[in-house]
């Protein structure tokens, strides 16, 4: 069995996916190096524009070219480079071994059609079967992701729906042929937050008894912690900070890490005014030389503005990219004596 | 929506219903033309049989309901098999320009970058010659006859579509369901076919519906210019030109030969305001912005 193996089922190896623009080079993504080991779900969070979402669509071989194109690096997914096969090849990798779901529920069905002849599109897409067979697949989805009456349901259409049914419904289309990897590209966010949960719950149930690994990309920290095993988080197209869930929430060490950490409130602590990351994420044109996040971060000196760090490991699965995510100690412990003063 | 609930929605529209009566009866009268108007040749049975010799027009008597026109031809034969020639028209030329239109919109949008550039460069060539003249010049070059009028239509009668289409598809594309299904690992045939296409044909078909009347109007006023049908051929146009110098009436009165103009010029409008009711109704009952109720 795959998933029994100690080999990542994808390892992402410096993928640089830039977009050739009339105003310039956008450098969406600009070396992000993660694997996702099997049965596993990686979290992936980041600000809006920080090239989350351009990995993804990356992964699929779904970049819309011309104007992007993967300039560099390797996205190795079950001993084969993705980057390197044509899109007929990944046609058959999409939907059968690698499967996506999207963000907004109520514009991802087609509303012309029952979600039943939906699903079944899905699975004969990949699967030789007959319509009579994929429509009893498609009830069977249904009902395993947690559609009342899937033998009605079957023969509606999305408008008949509500977001959260809607986003099961691409949940079950996307899950129809076994995949090896789910990428969710935030699944959560068009959702209302008892919604939100039952969706983020299916998902781990079905994580488990699919045994597929799972690739979260999201900008809320709560759906990370829900879901997680380990968590990368960008920033301007890089990797910042790599590790597993509970180490980042207790212990981040890269500087954005810690102010995105700052400006959500916990439960335990009672605050007057949650602390923003000053400024916004510098426009891809133009990034900053040296540390991408030089002009937002407390800790930034000369060397930031010069040299940009590379990813370091500090301590076992623990990497991060920051000159001085030492100093980083000190800035916490002045916010918590701030803290314990008030 | 579903079929049945738009054609019931189609019922329910006075407007629409008057316009559905009335092409139920042009295409009756169509069919049973055989026997309406026996024709007197069976192989020949579009030429309309004449009465005589006298070039004036004679008002409606006994054996000839609606008179005769210039030259003695049969006006209620002329406008019986005439109906045939209007349906022709009208969806031969609508069907295929259609067809032309969709494909060329279609690829033109899904594709876009050079084979979008190249495609609506050539439609825009199409576009800039004016519709009745191209229609006319291309007539006189292939010949008189109906065909050839029709092959006329055609080639200068797709582009409204095409961009229609073009317009259609390209707002369509970016819908994330097409990017989920492409996701899902759909081809592109499978991607035009089963959700562009589905999701925009609305109104092209609505469009369809009002050129059905608007071709028939064309190919009426290139007969009446005298490149249309050949003398003597069951077209509507043919008959209002046969009016052509007796509009004016005549010595007392200006309503003389009325009978040569009023009756093709009336079949000619309920025609095409019958697609044109269609079409609206269409409109209002596929087009969500529009409805007041439900």
């Amino acid at each position: 069995m795959n998933f029994l193996s100690k080999e990542p089922l994808v390892q992402v190896k410096g993928l640089k996916t830039h977009f050739f623009t009339e105003e310039g080079v956008v450098k969406a993504v600009d070396g992000v190096d993660f694997e996702i080991n099997p049965g596993e779900t990686l979290g992936v969070v980041g600000e809006s524009g920080c090239g989350k979402s351009v990995t993804s669509l990356s992964i699929m071989g779904l970049v819309e070219s011309p104007p992007g194109k993967i300039v560099e690096g390797e996205i190795n997914f079950q001993g084969t480079d993705l980057t390197k096969l044509s899109q007929k090849e990944m046609r058959k990798i999409r939907g059968n071994d690698i499967s996506m779901i999207f963000q907004e529920p109520m514009t991802s069905l087609n509303p012309v059609y029952t979600i039943g002849n939906q699903i079944s599109e899905a699975i004969m897409l990949h699967k030789k079967v007959n319509k009579e067979e994929a429509k009893r697949q498609s009830i069977e989805m249904l009902e395993k992701v947690g559609i009342p009456l899937p033998e009605q349901r079957v023969n509606e259409y999305p408008h008949q729906l509500s977001g959260g049914m809607r986003q099961r419904v691409m949940i079950a289309m996307s899950l129809s042929c076994d995949p090896q990897l789910l990428i969710a590209d935030e699944p959560t966010t068009a959702l209302d937050v008892t919604i939100q949960a039952q969706i983020l719950e299916l998902m781990n149930d079905l994580k488990e008894s699919y045994g597929m690994a799972i690739m979260m990309i999201t900008h809320d920290l709560g759906v990370i912690a829900e879901v997680s095993d380990r968590v990368a988080v960008m920033y301007a197209g890089k990797v910042v900070e790599y590790t597993d869930v509970e180490t980042l929430f207790k212990d981040p060490e890269h500087p954005y890490t810690w102010g995105l950490m700052n400006s959500i409130p916990k439960l335990d602590q009672t605050v007057e005014r949650l602390e923003a990351i000053p400024g916004s994420v510098p426009s891809p044109l133009n990034f900053p030389s040296g540390c991408k996040y030089n002009n937002r971060c407390p800790l930034a000196t000369d060397k930031c503005r010069e040299i940009e760090p590379e990813l370091e490991t500090i301590s076992e699965g623990h990497q991060v990219r920051c000159w001085h995510y030492k100093e980083l100690e000190r800035l916490k412990n002045e916010r918590a004596e701030t803290a314990k003063i008030k | 929506m579903e079929w049945n609930e738009i054609i019931a929605r189609l019922f329910k529209n006075k407007l629409s219903l008057i316009g559905l009566i009335i092409i139920a009866f042009f295409l009756l009268v169509a069919i049973l033309a055989p026997v309406i108007a026996p024709p007197a040749d069976a192989d020949e049975v579009y030429q309309i049989p004449r009465a005589g010799w006298t070039m004036e027009p004679q008002p409606p008597r006994e054996g000839y309901p609606f008179g005769t026109s210039q030259g003695s031809y049969d006006i209620f034969y002329g406008m019986i098999w005439g109906t045939r020639t209007a349906f022709r028209i009208g969806f031969i030329v609508v069907g295929i320009s259609s067809f032309i239109g969709i494909s060329v919109g279609t690829i033109s949008a899904y594709y876009g970058g050079l084979i979008d550039e190249i495609f609506m460069r050539i439609t825009d060539v199409f576009m800039s010659i004016p519709f009745l003249v191209a229609a006319m010049v291309m007539t006189t070059i292939l010949g008189k006859g109906l065909n050839n009028v029709m092959i006329a239509l055609v080639v200068f009668g797709w582009m409204g579509t095409a961009r229609l289409m073009r317009s259609q598809v390209l707002e369509i594309k970016n819908e994330e369901f097409v990017q989920a299904s492409v996701a899902l690992g759909a081809n592109d045939g499978r991607i035009i076919f089963k959700h562009i296409l589905a999701n925009c044909i609305f109104p092209v078909l609505i469009q369809a519906f009002m050129r059905m009347g608007s071709m028939v109007i064309t190919a009426a006023a290139l007969s009446f210019l005298g490149v249309g049908a050949p003398e003597g051929y069951a077209d509507w146009g043919q008959m209002i030109s046969f009016a052509r110098d007796w509009i004016l009436g005549g010595g007392d009165s200006a309503l003389k030969y009325w009978y040569t103009v009023i009756i093709p010029g009336s079949a000619i409008m309920l025609f095409s305001l019958s697609w044109n009711l269609l079409g609206d109704a269409f409109r209002d009952i596929l087009d969500p912005k529009l409805q007041d109720n439900s």
